[in-house]
């Protein structure tokens, strides 16, 4: 908890304790090593990454804003900018595609009015087009906010997964 | 639907999936179907790191993950003498589309990782270890801290296991969406906290691996397929499939079959036979092309594969490669043009971007394939893409360049007449089925 930016905003002490346990599995001077845990725990708290939770993270493990800045951008499943309330990442790859993918994708869209990359205007969903999750016997196959995998998306059941978050959100 | 995965009961002499119920992936639930009696085994008789590796070599047990390198072979790199920290390193970064074995591995049978990864690192001499998997499997991730947390508890790991002088620690880590992380070096760097960009090699991760230090990395299934192997015997492990093709191994079946999921199969198994295993083709129609071993792997056509069984060096005469085991099923209502542009978008979009003909290369080749497929390609276009794939293979640091390429030269080769259709016709030749 070294660092707070200018604006004052930090992480939970939750958010903190999580982070330490990811530290401990690496060696004493090896603490950036929790770099993807880290953001990844900053974005669930946050929604996502807004530059003083990268920095943050950054000063606690004691790493250049620019090397955690670097991981952040890397990896897909990190949003960089503030993304719906559920963000919809649809596996569209050619094994899901030849088990129905491409019309989940059409259903998707078509039932939230947005393409991938964009966020339906109640920002309630952002969709996203994925690559291989290494679950290509379930598909259709996405996840809802990375976490959670929703497999054998016929149409039917993408509206039943639709009405339960609309619900929920 | 439901999942049925891998509870489907069609596997044929399964080790690593035999038994699995979806329920039983408890501790006590491995040991009473043998679980840890190889480790107990391994220490109580005080057998030596040479003697493990000699095991696991007579088995001929090849790296699950893609590459088919010898397991035992690897293990035996590892430097003897060397002071301080040496790393063991699990790579459960499943991403090559078409797999999907190792999830069902860590889901419903993570000891049989734990236990392969303690003996590997008693044989290696590793001190510590690190199970990376993919940021996609959350659940499996979490799973996975319980079953070693059970470990931990029942002096399977840590320090002086089962009393004796082997101390092992081994946690998990994740990645968060960037197919090149199954690379290993590049799942080294990811574990480092850096960007994924794969390392040059040599050195390679024996010498100089995870923070510098002698490093060995295994995929999931075969560390999940070492406990079988010490229990029974190198030989027994032979039996099962084709000598230099030893054992069992997982195919996890995409595509247009009947029931897509993971079957385990002894090497030497006929492609038909496990084509059949999937309840046959979907709908009863007809097969055109399959990819034997994840995307990154040359396709094959359908009779090509009808009559090639499903082994490493079958496979490699068949002019494909037994790869990850990701086989990807296509019927003939499928346009090999279309299939080809979802595949090269992949590589385009996973590319790490660190060398310029992969970079750059990968790009190309999905925008020349794109234009084919939506009636702008030219004739020439063929030619140019076998000139990109070309200056790809052979000028990247890692695999990556080659996988996107292979995927490319292959199709061109084995359905040329479908980009010529295309191309001349403005249209697929087959109907749009998708």
């Amino acid at each position: 908890m070294s660092a707070l930016p200018e604006s004052g905003e930090t992480l939970s002490a939750e958010a903190w304790r999580q982070i330490d346990r990811e530290v401990a599995k690496y060696p004493p001077q090896q603490k950036r090593s929790a770099i993807v845990a880290a953001l990844a725990i900053a974005q669930d708290e946050v929604g996502w990454l807004p530059s003083w939770a990268i920095e943050a993270v950054a000063s606690y493990l004691g790493m250049p804003p620019i090397a955690a800045y670097e991981v952040a951008t890397f990896y897909s499943m990190f949003n960089l900018e503030p993304a719906g309330r559920f963000k919809l990442t649809l596996c569209t790859n050619l094994p899901c595609a030849l088990s129905g993918a491409t019309r989940a994708a059409a259903h998707l869209k078509a039932r939230l009015g947005v393409d991938f990359e964009q966020t339906s205007s109640d920002r309630m969903f952002t969709l996203q087009e994925g690559e291989c999750f290494g679950a290509c016997g379930d598909a259709p196959v996405l996840l809802v906010n990375n976490k959670r995998m929703c497999s054998f998306l016929s149409d039917e059941r993408l509206d039943q997964l639709l009405d339960e978050l609309r619900r929920s959100g | 639907m439901t999942a049925q995965t891998c509870f489907h009961g069609r596997h044929i002499k399964p080790i690593v999936l035999d038994g699995l119920t979806g329920d039983n992936w408890r501790l006590a639930d491995y040991e009473k179907r043998d679980g840890y009696v190889a480790l107990r085994k391994m220490l109580a008789d005080k057998a030596t790191p040479d003697q493990v590796i000699a095991e696991v070599k007579k088995s001929a047990l090849r790296g699950r993950g893609g590459a088919g390198f010898p397991t035992g072979l690897k293990w035996s790199f590892m430097p003897r003498q060397h002071p301080g920290p040496k790393y063991l390193v699990c790579n459960s970064d499943e991403g090559e589309p078409g797999t999907f074995k190792d999830r069902d591995i860590l889901r419903y049978n993570p000891h049989s990782v734990i236990e392969g990864m303690v003996i590997a690192a008693y044989a290696s001499g590793s001190t510590a270890g690190y199970n990376y998997i993919h940021g996609e499997i959350w659940p499996e991730y979490e799973r996975f801290q319980v079953a070693l947390d059970e470990a931990y508890g029942a002096g399977y790991l840590g320090r002086n296991i089962l009393g004796s002088d082997f101390s092992f620690d081994l946690y998990t880590t994740h990645g968060f969406g960037a197919y090149i992380c199954g690379e290993e070096t590049a799942l080294l760097e990811s574990i480092e906290g850096k960007k994924g960009l794969p390392r040059f090699k040599p050195p390679f991760p024996a010498g100089y691996g995870l923070y510098g230090k002698p490093t060995t990395i295994n995929n999931t299934e075969t560390f999940a397929t070492v406990p079988w192997i010490l229990r029974h015997g190198g030989d027994a492990f032979v039996a099962l499939g084709r000598p230099n093709n030893g054992g069992t191994k997982i195919f996890s079946v995409s595509g247009d079959v009947t029931s897509p999921g993971n079957y385990e199969i002894p090497l030497g198994t006929p492609f038909a036979q496990l084509l059949g295993l999937a309840g046959g083709m979907r709908g009863g129609r007809r097969l055109k092309a399959v990819i034997p071993g994840g995307s990154s792997m040359p396709v094959l056509p359908g009779e090509t594969m009808m009559a090639t069984d499903m082994d490493y060096d079958s496979i490699a005469k068949a002019g494909s490669m037994l790869g990850s085991g990701g086989v990807i099923v296509m019927d003939e209502t499928r346009c090999m043009v279309r299939c080809l542009e979802r595949l090269s978008y992949f590589y385009f979009e996973e590319s790490c971007g660190q060398c310029t003909p992969c970079r750059e290369g990968a790009g190309w080749l999905y925008r020349v394939v794109h234009r084919i497929e939506h009636g702008q390609g030219r004739m020439d276009d063929l030619g140019l893409l076998d000139s990109v794939a070309g200056n790809i293979i052979g000028r990247t640091i890692c695999a990556f360049g080659d996988a996107a390429a292979l995927p490319v030269r292959s199709f061109l080769k084995q359905f040329r007449g479908e980009f010529e259709h295309h191309i001349e016709h403005k249209r697929c030749l087959v109907p749009d089925y998708v």
